[in-house]
């Protein structure tokens, strides 16, 4: 079958299999389990009522339990057992062993610096982007244009960056505009950036920030909006210049969609994989944790020492990601 | 004294849609001004021109003599109390306070001593280390108060700034704003409202703005007693005044109307003999009818009467054009359906030709 006709039929079998469920369960509960006829009407009527809930939410909780509960159940049951052994329980080998190779650590090492430098730089560009389309009459253009990134998979970012960061031999035509513009202000020989210890770091995590700052200006534009303007004129009678009013009172205002903001941002950067994996692979001290798992996993097979790799990805975010539900739970409120 | 000083003064927002046009105003050192008038007349945009949070499309705004069209707010001397209050809510009481005077480089000592002064004045002592989420609204507003004073202002600015306080509140306020301004007679406080009983009590002056203009300036009395269009004459005073059509039939320094209701009314407004004949609207407060079995200015049946218990109010010709109103002293029982002839005295009688009052010709 053609592709396309396939995806049609998968959507139809989808959504009609869901219109389905919820219409039929739902007149089995009021109509043959707990009918509202008879001496017990208004009981059952009560009865179906409690139960209904839970009849609609149960094909959520069922994926949820298979995709999420079962693996992360399953991951820690692995991350004890070994691989050479034919999967006997070995205790925590596989974290020792993990904690004593230094790839680790250098993930680890590279995890902490991206966890502060994209996070902090997205947010203040997304505040900047935010504040000065705020009020000119091409704002919303130029919005769309730093939020259309958000739109691109991060392998598809990966590739378009690994263009801007391309290296040709010296003499030959530069294609990557980073080389070129360095050629052309220095004159020296074209660098190999993505080789480059240390800042070729930077070099993959400015591909985050250039995809996460459209996010955080939008989320930041509309908490802007949501500033009572008068506050503002309060503060231009009270003698505040521009400096001031966004330091001291736009800000703090929105300070609490800042740190939902910063938060996402740094889930997303604790699962980064994609560009590194696209970029560099890991290689020339750039491996994080994510990517060092998939090596693990996937290439050398290792399911102990990988599944160890993702447990400590877990608890890495479990605490931020707790935080950020809960805030975002009190700010609705 | 004359401190601030507006000269033809306009507004018209994005080049062509005015609000504003040809505001001529004097305003005395130490005088609380009300502006009133409908809403959406331009009262905000006004007081928004004067604070220097609009800008002034033509004409010139003086203070104490100086030409401050293009001054920014903070240097004109003016202090800003909102509508909805604007206190900064990621500040407590003491720091929405203390913002300004922080911003202007004031010492602590300095800061403090105003913040004490301002909170004695306006019972907030106990409020000073809460957030203003944690207040009431009547505290917020005092607040917001509290902040304009602590700055020392020559000029007050206030945006109906007890229209988001439920009724009881209000008129306790109310009474706070008036006793806070004797308590600094040499301060001037502009203020705005669309309420003509807020008006009414505050006021030393009043100016009632409509139809992009001024409609008239002077005392609540004054207003209320010489109306100088039908306009202000319907604006000032609840229930409305009455207008009722007629005929100049003898004039003099009294003049007499005939009604087209068949009354017949004398008034102290005097008239010369060019004006006989003149179609008039004879304007009669309900409060200033009198029950007659004489000689009357109106007679008709009640449709409908309100006892409020210190006065009755009776409504007559309820479906047609012109309906009237009339204001009894007093509990009056059992007068629905009846027919009853009304009267006034000459003083209480006003007289109106295209809208305008005769008195101001
Ligand atoms: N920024 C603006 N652009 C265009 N028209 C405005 C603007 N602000 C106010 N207006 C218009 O000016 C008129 C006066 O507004 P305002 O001063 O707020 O009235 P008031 O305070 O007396 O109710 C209104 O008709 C309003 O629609
Ligand atoms: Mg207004």
């Amino acid at each position: 079958m053609h592709p396309a006709i396939l995806g049609l039929v998968t959507i139809a079998i989808g959504v009609g299999g869901c219109v389905g469920y919820f219409y039929l369960s739902n007149m089995v509960l009021d109509h043959v389990i707990f009918p509202a006829r008879g001496p017990n009407a208004g009981k059952n009527i009560n009865r179906a009522n409690q139960i209904r809930p839970w009849l609609f939410l149960f094909p959520a909780l069922f994926a949820l339990c298979l995709y999420l509960a079962y693996p992360v159940v399953e991951t820690l049951r692995l991350s004890l057992t070994d691989r050479d052994a034919d999967g006997a329980f070995v205790g925590l080998a596989n974290y020792t062993q993990m904690m004593s190779e230094a790839k680790f650590w250098e993930a680890m090492r590279n995890n902490m610096l991206w966890l502060i430098v994209v996070p902090a730089l997205s947010t203040a560009f997304g505040l900047l982007a935010a504040q000065l389309t705020d009020r000119i009459r091409w704002g919303n253009l130029a919005k769309s244009l730093i939020f259309m990134p958000m739109a691109i998979s991060f392998v598809g970012a990966a590739v378009i960056w690994k263009l801007v960061y391309d290296a040709r031999p010296a003499g030959t035509d530069q294609i990557g505009i980073l080389n070129a513009v360095y050629i052309w202000m220095t004159g020296a020989e074209p660098q190999t950036w993505l080789t480059l210890p240390f800042w070729n770091s930077f070099f993959l995590m400015a591909v985050l920030v250039w995809i996460q700052t459209g996010f955080a200006m939008v989320i930041l534009s509309a908490a802007l909006r949501g500033i009572p303007e008068e506050t503002v004129e309060a503060a231009i009678v009270d003698g505040a210049g521009p400096m001031q009013i966004f330091f001291k009172i736009k800000v703090p205002q929105i300070k609490s969609t800042i740190m939902v903001v910063w938060t996402t941002i740094t889930l997303v950067v604790l699962k980064v994989f994609d560009i590194v994996f696209a970029m560099t692979n890991g290689q020339w001290e750039t491996q994080v944790l994510a990517n060092y798992m998939y090596d693990k996993l996937f290439r050398s097979n290792d399911w102990g020492v990988g599944s160890a790799a993702a447990m400590v990805i877990m608890l890495l975010v479990l605490p931020i990601l707790i935080w950020n539900v809960r805030n975002a739970r009190q700010e609705m409120r | 004294m004359t401190q601030l000083k507006l000269s033809d003064v306009g507004k018209t927002y994005g080049g062509s849609v005015e609000v504003l046009k040809d505001i001529n105003l004097d305003i005395d050192t130490g005088e609380l001004i009300v502006f009133v008038g409908p809403s959406g007349c331009g009262k905000s945009t006004l007081l928004r021109m004067i604070a220097g949070l609009e800008q002034i499309s033509s004409g010139q705004l003086e203070i104490d003599g100086q030409l401050v069209n293009d001054v920014p707010p903070a240097q004109r001397g003016i202090a800003m109390v909102f509508q909805s209050y604007a206190l900064y809510p990621h500040m407590t009481v003491r720091e929405n306070m203390a913002f300004a005077l922080k911003l202007a480089n004031k010492g602590k000592a300095e800061i403090d001593a105003a913040i004490t002064r301002a909170a004695k004045m306006l019972q907030l002592e106990p409020y000073l280390d809460r957030l203003p989420k944690a207040l009431s609204g009547g505290q917020r507003q005092r607040v917001a108060i509290g902040r304009s004073i602590v700055r020392d202002p020559k000029v007050f600015l206030f945006d109906e700034p007890l229209s988001n306080l439920d009724a009881a509140l209000r008129v306790a306020t109310r009474i706070e704003i008036a006793q806070l301004k004797e308590q600094m007679p040499d301060r001037t406080m502009i203020y705005v409202t669309h309420d003509q009983v807020e008006a009414m009590t505050l006021a030393s002056r009043i100016v009632v703005l409509a139809n992009k203009g001024i409609a008239q300036v002077g005392t609540p009395l004054e207003l209320y007693e010489r109306p100088n269009s039908e306009f202000v004459a319907q604006f000032i005073g609840s229930p409305a005044m009455n207008l009722m059509p007629g005929e100049v039939i003898a004039t003099g320094t009294q003049t007499r109307v005939r009604l087209e209701g068949g009354g017949e009314a004398l008034s102290d407004y005097p008239t010369t003999d060019s004006d006989m004949g003149l179609k008039v609207n004879v304007g009669v407060r309900p409060e200033d009818f009198i029950e007659t079995d004489e000689a009357m200015l109106f007679e008709g049946q009640v449709d409908i009467t309100e006892k409020l218990g210190e006065v009755t109010l009776l409504y007559f010709n309820r479906t047609e054009d012109d309906p009237v109103i009339a204001k009894l002293p007093g509990v009056h029982r059992g007068m629905r359906g009846q027919a009853v002839r009304l009267t006034a005295a000459p003083d209480k009688i006003h007289l109106f030709a295209s809208g305008q009052s005769l008195l101001y010709r």
